[in-house]
């Protein structure tokens, strides 16, 4: 089947972008990028809001196709798989989305018990078994019973994090996992996903905005800044770059080649001050 | 020129609608089997959506007894023939008051649920979650409610007009003193098994298909926010009701030219 067939150069590589370009209408939102994902790290996406990191995740599982350019999953253009080949290239991603999107009618047990009685014939002691296992990873064994409701948000996302492990994927995506986080819950993430990393052997891409959790657990960071890459490397080359935007992003300063204020009329034409245009 | 350029982008926006519809319709039939192996999600959904609507059916239908029973009374005594009461309630509710009240309420009740509930499934990335983890969310969570609302109508609509023909016998019989025996045995002779329940069965099922599917497609393709979720769930009473009344009128005149 050519659709399945290795296309990628680099074996070290579990997922590539190549001249990657997507836009929502007449707006751009990638334009050209390329990049890669080593096997086996964790590679930080990071970037201003509405840069398209989001966009990328959802590239990668196949959510949305890039208008040109490849993108292969190890090995395979992901564009060109048929349904049921890009549902057998899903079972091996896990995607952390920014608010957990934990089923609400579902307990926390049964949410991550979802995907295993969705694709696997397991007795439910099995089932039991592993959810629990799954649970105990994520400090969250103790919380099987809850509900979603029931829960905090770093709690969800630790719940969702269990559940995108249960069919144990060779890719977890984390799209915003530290956002909204106290002090503690967000120590805890970070450190779960280096440790879940390391220890299974996973690759792992994070969107996220927090520049101290995010640089401590990175193998690699790539900065996207209007639709291009603007920096690319160890977090300790990105926090040196004399670039000028990924200088404004490192050092969080509200003006820069990033400004503030959104594109709009002038102060002195809004309030009627002096001649107008 | 400007307006020409609107009526345009209305015409294409209108026809991709139609068509983004009619291909969840199609991809909705298709998963018939795959539903059907997994006949536990759809038997949860009649019973679901059954639930939702008994109450609200069964004392519509008793009130809407007891009306047609004075005023089919009111009408049929000016001609000496108060004893066909119970043969004009039973084909009143059979063939027409059953099948199209119930789907009335239907839509406001388990419609507008549906909808709810699919849109907040999309608005929480519920939906988006499912699918990235390879399961397809119309299969998985469409499916199963369409196919149990289909089951869940016809049945709701038999409650509806079982309740409502008690309603006439207690408002003719109980309180205006129509003679029991010619109640029941004018309906018993008069309502044709086939002709009149079957009509009104055929009608219940189209609007079981109606209902619900209008109500999962408003929900599958609302704006993931709250007014657009809102606004789904009022279009869902609006389009399945218009739907239904309009399909009644030409299911009746194909009945009827049978």
């Amino acid at each position: 089947m050519t659709t399945t067939s290795p296309l990628n150069t680099n074996p070290d590589a579990l997922v590539e972008l190549r001249d990657v370009r997507f836009g929502y209408g007449e707006r751009l939102i990638l334009d050209g990028i390329t990049l890669t994902v080593p096997r086996g790290k964790v590679t930080a996406l990071m970037g201003a809001s509405g840069g398209g990191k989001t966009t990328v995740l959802r590239l990668i599982g196949g959510q949305y196709r890039a208008q040109s350019g490849g993108l292969t999953f190890d090995g395979q253009e992901v564009a060109a798989l048929n349904a049921p080949n890009l549902y057998a290239v899903r079972r091996r991603m896990g995607m952390l989305f920014q608010f957990g999107a934990l089923f609400t009618d579902l307990s926390v047990f049964d949410n991550v018990a979802f995907p295993l009685r969705e694709h696997t014939d397991l007795s439910e002691s099995m089932i039991r078994d592993i959810v629990l296992m799954k649970l105990e990873a994520v400090g969250l064994r103790g919380a099987r019973d809850l509900m979603p409701s029931e829960i905090s948000g770093g709690m969800a996302r630790r719940v969702a994090l269990a559940r995108a492990m249960a069919l144990d994927p060779e890719l977890i995506m984390y799209d915003e996992p530290f956002a909204g986080l106290d002090p503690i819950s967000l120590g805890t993430a970070a450190r779960l996903i280096r440790q879940l990393n390391d220890t299974l052997g996973l690759t792992s891409i994070i969107v996220s905005h927090d520049l101290d959790e995010t640089f401590h657990i990175a193998d690699q960071v790539i900065v996207l800044a209007n639709g291009k890459i603007a920096a690319q490397g160890t977090p300790d080359e990105v926090r040196h770059s004399t670039d000028p935007l990924v200088k404004q992003f490192v050092t969080a300063a509200p003006d820069g080649p990033v400004q503030f204020h959104y594109p709009g009329p002038s102060v002195a034409h809004d309030f009627g001050m002096g001649a107008q245009a | 020129m400007k307006s020409i350029a609107n009526l345009g982008f209305a015409v294409r926006s209108y026809l991709a609608g139609l068509g983004l519809g009619a291909r969840l319709f199609v991809r909705l039939v298709a998963e018939f089997g795959s539903n059907m192996r997994r006949f536990g999600l759809v038997r949860d959904q009649v019973h679901f959506l059954g639930n939702y609507s008994l109450a609200i059916i069964a004392v519509s239908g008793l009130f809407v007894g007891f009306v047609l029973s004075l005023q089919g009374y009111y009408t049929l005594q000016r001609y000496g023939s108060s004893e066909a009461l119970g043969l004009l309630v039973a084909l009143s509710l059979v063939r027409e008051l059953g099948p199209v009240v119930s789907a009335l309420l239907f839509a406001g009740r388990a419609g507008t649920s549906l909808t709810a509930e699919i849109g907040l499934m999309k608005a929480g990335e519920q939906l988006s979650a499912m699918d990235m983890m390879a399961v397809d969310p119309v299969r998985r969570i469409l499916g199963p409610r369409f196919w149990g609302g289909i089951i869940a109508l016809p049945l709701l609509s038999a409650v509806f007009s079982a309740v409502g023909i008690l309603g006439g016998w207690m408002v003719g019989v109980l309180m205006i003193g129509v003679d029991a025996g010619s109640f029941w045995s004018q309906m018993q002779g008069g309502v044709d098994v086939w002709k009149d329940v079957g009509n009104g069965v055929v009608k219940s099922i189209v609007f079981g298909v109606t209902v619900t599917f209008v109500a999962l497609l408003q929900g599958y393709e609302a704006q993931p926010t709250p007014e657009g979720v809102s606004r789904a769930t009022t279009k869902t009473v609006v389009v399945a009701s218009l739907a239904v009344l309009g399909l009644d009128f030409i299911l009746t005149a194909m009945m009827f030219s049978i």
